[in-house]
């Protein structure tokens, strides 16, 4: 993986940080020069991160979400995000679309599968008790 | 921001801006408070205003979907710019809802 730029943001798992969140990310990956829907597919993808983090991460306590925005090998945005919380004891159901264990917050159960929708990949490292990082890569179309 | 619209046995709650895990609460309560007090049986959810929604939205739609249809109201999402229609379709949202593609005010 060759890194050519890289940006670290860390906040307190607040609601009110998820709008920030995303503009961040977008601002970082300005310099790429995505399409609209590309960088709609990253905002989307990065929210959905961010929203699990302080709603399944941190419940009812709060603590801090980091996030690491690479551009590597020539036009692929990276992002990482991650939590020190609860953990997820089964990543594979939670993966599921639909599974959620958040009903009492309107929690769709939709998460992971539009991160997995929107990006090229994504890798979800979880261990209970220490916290959950989710790593997700997309490539970015060439321009003319 | 939200502007709910009261109707004959309808409500409209237009949403201008975002919608994620964030604003959806103060959509929700908002919207919630309206809906138990008229118990109209066409909820209009116009999302012409709406400049970003993750799946938060799609909670919205399915936990309004659910108070409705205590009554046997309906839920119609009218007006969904292009930026938000691939969300929308990959949940699979319509089969509770109807998507209306142009705004409330044409229908």
């Amino acid at each position: 993986m060759m890194i050519q730029n890289e940006a670290k943001l860390s906040f307190l798992s607040k609601s009110a940080n998820e709008s920030f969140a995303r503009v961040a990310v977008s601002g970082f990956f300005m310099q790429l020069d995505p399409t609209v829907d590309e960088l709609t597919d990253i905002k989307t993808a990065i929210s959905e991160a961010v929203t699990n983090a302080i709603v399944h991460g941190y419940r009812e306590t709060t603590g801090i979400v980091y996030i690491t925005l690479r551009i590597v090998n020539g036009r692929t945005a990276y992002v990482k995000v991650r939590d020190t919380g609860c953990g997820i004891p089964d990543v594979k159901q939670a993966m599921e679309p639909l599974y959620t264990t958040a009903p009492e917050e309107e929690r769709a159960g939709l998460g992971f599968a539009v991160m997995q929708s929107f990006m090229d990949t994504v890798r979800v490292h979880s261990r209970p008790g220490k916290g959950t990082a989710v790593i997700m890569t997309k490539s970015l179309r060439t321009r003319e | 921001m939200l502007k709910l619209i009261r109707g004959q046995d309808r409500l409209t709650a237009a949403i201008i801006g975002e919608i994620d895990h964030h604003t959806a609460r103060r959509i929700r309560e908002e919207t919630d408070a309206v809906l138990q007090q008229d118990l109209p049986h066409e909820l209009i959810f116009d999302f012409s205003g709406v400049t970003f929604m993750d799946s938060s939205g799609i909670g919205l739609i399915m936990g309004r979907y659910r108070l409705v249809s205590q009554w046997g109201g309906t839920v119609t999402i009218a007006g969904a710019p292009s930026r938000i229609e691939r969300i929308l379709k990959m949940s699979g949202i319509e089969k509770l809802a109807r998507i209306h593609p142009i705004k409330e005010e044409e229908v």
